[in-house]
């Protein structure tokens, strides 16, 4: 009698005590004396490339010198101005392909001003004094606002709209508040709960409330909310994994990195969590390196992140792969999955096909590779995939919401930001930028009106 | 390795470099260290009258200006002269140059403005071998408000004096050390060698406070709540210093007198500005309150390479070299005219030429063009003043370059000349002359 497959899936693979230090801050705070030496190292620059290359503006510059200068409350008022999410696009915005791509201290020394990490430092700074709060509501205006999604488009807009008076209601659909900040990023970059912090930080300003297991589900939901507001704000996120798309997809083991990021996320006891011996990371994206670094971290004895286009197509920054193999992921190109093999229901590894560049088409070469894995993790990224929109009747443009510059959709009075809008970056902080033009844009509309 | 040796009034020594009157030359402990280190000479901590010692504050003596790498830019202290027994002193001043016959040993002293006191005081100094004295008339707290130090210092008449007396009563050359808190020092210069001074040695420390802790709006450092003003050195007080050396070294009044260069002294670089300006030596104190004895071994290093590098065969051979350099503003050329030159290989885009231009100077460079950042230039707009030099972050960026004679200075559009012309001859000069002075 043969017994069934068991596939090496167990939680506690470290001493329970060893936890805590594998899912420490990946890139602690600076300490007091660091900070004063790399903000001396910032130029001061005259119309700095790194405030243009920030998609929220924030001026960089300027809070640095404020650090330099021992005013750590003025230096987070700077940031917090232009980006009310500044302490986590501190931690997770890829800097090195925004701000410190651009510092001329790059060019100079081959070494950018820490913009990131200083950053973290003067926010941290703020919300960890007796006075955190900075900002105060303007008078009352009487106005209301629908936010749909409590995520870093949703909670700019709110923020920025309870600042100029108006009274916002946010709906989300998680049972916490913090969209992808809460849900979706690798722990070690936002440890001691800092999203839910952030998100008390965002509150305490008043004039927001947050109604969490809150779901679109019809398109009647959406009309109620644009009767009953002045103004609806989308800020949906991208809810629905994309698909494999070949055979051994329903296998036990394979999930979506999505849901495991989540999953451990909101896991108090690391050790309870199981993670495959062997974990194979399908994607190229910071999903990916997340997943594939948490799975890592977690005990899995073998890695393997795999992507189907060369290093430099994928959209995790080169730090971010970096990261990946400092930890132990080992990073493969030009494979493609071709099936996703099992046995006894349980998958058992990933078939692979090498690829090439042909004529600018990405065509199999006809060699293959198989990487054995207890667990598969899909990240291959996502889509918005909610049929209520188009029922309302909104635009759509490559599957997300088409919108103005400002994030006017075509619905009057509707505006959406941050992943669900067309054409965008997929960025924390582009995410904050599009929440706060449609606040603005929002107030404009209701100032008019 | 070239020869370092030098004689100073008279007071030879294996190099230049001597640590100045201060608290690292106050006791035989210190002094034997600094010779095993390697410094050429001290001058001992000032003497005061034979009897009880003077007392010092109990609480912080010293204060400082700091980079944010807490490198020190500016010294600030409140010490008064040596607070140990004269006799106790005398006996290991004795000792040392016993022990060290090779190097300097100079002894500051500073008694009351009263002869007998001098009188008393360098009939002491007759048996312990010193090679000489310095007259202390520049400390600038505590000493100064009973009348001594830069209280002395301040009045040429009182340098002149004093200075006599000591020449009188004593074989041994007397270098008298100037205050810099003073509106013109040639004045005290003069007045040290009329009274038959064989050298000076300057500055001593500059009048200062540091600052004021914010939080508790109480002056910084302080004693128990209060603080006073204190002597600022280091290497923030050297370009001061540099002007007042050159300033007693191309005095026809002063002329050969020989300058021990004091203020901010940290490396021979600095040495050879003191000296190239006329210092016949240099004095250290800071530096080595920094950094420790071992610095003179950087010191003696970087000056012998530079000199073996120059071709100079011994350190005299630089005294003053860079004097006939030096000139006052109505004798520059007015026919120089230089523009500054941005490298844009080098350049990194920060921009920080162009603001401080644009916001400050004369909007002579442009931060834009053909639709990019780029920052040039615009000869027609600029004066040469090298502000953009100055605060261009990366070295040798940005230069200043001398039109040549016969090209066109396209702010004014004159041909460059190749005559010397000053504002003693310019039309807009009122009192101007026919030929240059």
């Amino acid at each position: 009698m043969s017994t069934a497959y068991q596939p090496d899936i167990r939680p506690g693979r470290l001493g329970a005590a060893d936890y805590a230090e594998a899912f420490a801050d990946a890139s602690p705070r600076l300490t007091r004396s660091q900070a004063l030496l790399e903000a001396e190292r910032c130029l001061y620059c005259y119309d700095a490339p790194c405030a243009t290359a920030c998609p929220t503006s924030i001026d960089v510059p300027s809070f640095i010198k404020r650090i330099a200068d021992d005013n750590l409350r003025g230096s987070a008022r700077t940031i917090l101005e232009s980006n009310p999410l500044g302490g986590m696009c501190a931690r997770v915005c890829p800097t090195e392909n925004l701000c410190e791509a651009v510092c001329v201290r790059a060019t100079q020394e081959g070494m950018p001003v820490a913009i990131g990490r200083l950053q973290r430092y003067a926010v941290d700074a703020l919300m960890e004094s007796d006075q955190p709060q900075l900002f105060t509501r303007e008078a009352a205006t009487g106005k209301k606002i629908a936010v749909i999604g409590a995520g870093p488009a949703g909670l700019a807009c709110a923020y920025t709209l309870a600042r100029k008076g108006h009274d916002v209601a946010v709906f989300d659909a998680k049972p916490k508040a913090g969209g992808l900040n809460e849900y979706g990023l690798a722990s070690y970059k936002t440890p001691n709960n800092f999203a839910q912090a952030e998100l008390q930080w965002l509150l305490g300003l008043g004039g927001i409330t947050i109604q969490n297991n809150w779901k679109l589900e019809t398109a009647a939901q959406l009309d109620a909310l644009r009767k009953d507001y002045d103004a609806v704000f989308l800020g949906l996120g991208l809810a629905t994994t994309h698909q494999l798309h070949v055979p051994g997809e329903t296998l036990n083991g394979v999930e979506d990195a999505v849901e495991f990021i989540a999953t451990l996320r909101q896991t108090k006891d690391l050790s309870s969590l199981p993670v495959g011996r062997r974990v194979v990371v399908i994607g190229g994206g910071m999903t990916a390196v997340d997943a594939a670094v948490q799975s890592k971290l977690l005990g899995a004895k073998v890695v393997h992140m795999v992507y189907r286009r060369g290093m430099e197509a994928m959209s995790a920054s080169r730090a971010e792969q970096e990261w990946a193999q400092t930890n132990g992921v080992v990073l493969h190109q030009w494979l493609a999955p071709v099936d996703i093999l099992g046995r006894d229901g349980h998958v058992t590894g990933v078939r692979f096909a090498d690829q090439a560049m042909v004529d600018g088409k990405l065509q199999p070469t006809g060699r293959e590779i198989t990487f054995e894995a207890d667990t598969v993790l899909k990240a291959i990224g996502q889509r918005l995939g909610n049929p209520v929109l188009t029922a309302a009747g909104f635009v759509l443009d490559g599957g997300r919401i088409a919108t103005d510059a400002e994030g006017a959709t075509n619905l009057r009075g509707v505006w959406a930001g941050g992943d669900c809008r067309a054409c965008g970056l997929d960025l924390t902080v582009e995410a904050v930028e599009h929440g706060k033009q449609s606040a603005h844009a929002i107030h404009a509309y209701l100032s008019r009106a | 390795m070239a020869n370092l040796h030098t004689t100073f009034a008279g007071i030879s020594s294996p190099n230049p470099f001597w640590l100045a009157s201060a608290p690292p030359t106050d006791k035989a402990y210190n002094v034997n260290r600094a010779f095993e280190a390697g410094w050429g000479g001290v001058v001992w901590k000032t003497l005061g009258e034979a009897g009880p010692p003077v007392v010092n504050v109990n609480g912080p003596r010293y204060g400082a200006l700091l980079t944010p790498d807490r490198r020190l830019l500016g010294f600030n202290n409140i010490e008064l002269i040596t607070d140990r027994d004269l006799e106790l002193n005398l006996k290991e001043i004795t000792e040392v140059k016993r022990n060290w016959p090779d190097r300097a040993m100079v002894v500051s002293l500073m008694v009351p403005c009263q002869e007998e006191s001098w009188k008393a005081i360098l009939a002491r100094l007759v048996d312990t071998g010193a090679d000489g004295i310095e007259l202390n008339f520049g400390c600038p707290h505590g000493m100064s408000e009973r009348g001594m130090g830069a209280a002395v210092g301040q009045v040429p008449e009182y340098i002149q004096m004093v200075t006599e007396w000591c020449k009188l009563y004593s074989k041994l050359p007397v270098i008298v050390k100037l205050t810099p808190n003073i509106t013109d020092v040639r004045l005290p210069a003069r007045a040290a060698k009329k009274g038959g001074a064989d050298a000076v040695s300057l500055i001593n420390t500059i009048n200062s406070i540091m600052g004021v802790d914010p939080y508790t709006l109480t002056m910084s450092p302080n004693t128990g709540g209060k603080g006073s003003h204190g002597g600022y050195c280091g290497p923030a007080v050297k370009p001061i210093a540099l002007n007042m050396v050159a300033e007693i070294a191309r005095d026809p009044q002063t002329a050969g007198l020989p300058i021990s260069g004091i203020g901010g002294i940290g490396n021979w670089r600095d040495a050879v500005d003191f000296i190239a300006l006329g210092a016949a030596n240099v004095q250290v104190c800071t530096a080595a309150m920094v950094y420790g004895f071992k610095i003179v071994q950087e010191m003696n290093d970087g000056l012998s390479n530079y000199m073996d590098e120059m071709g100079f065969a011994s350190v005299s051979d630089i005294v003053g070299k860079a004097l006939p350099t030096v000139t006052n503003w109505q004798y520059l050329n007015l026919n120089v005219i230089s523009k500054a030159v941005i490298n844009q290989d080098s350049c990194i885009q920060c921009g920080r030429c162009h603001i401080a231009c644009e916001d400050t100077s004369h909007q002579a460079i442009m931060n834009m063009k053909d639709g990019k950042r780029h920052f040039e230039v615009m000869e027609d707009e600029c004066v040469g003043c090298n502000l953009c030099a100055v605060v261009c972050p990366v070295p040798e960026c940005i230069t200043l370059r001398d039109l040549a004679p016969g090209e066109k200075d396209l702010r004014t559009g004159r041909v460059v000349s190749d005559k010397y012309a000053n504002w003693t001859t310019h039309a807009n000069n009122p009192m101007r002359t026919a030929d240059p002075a």
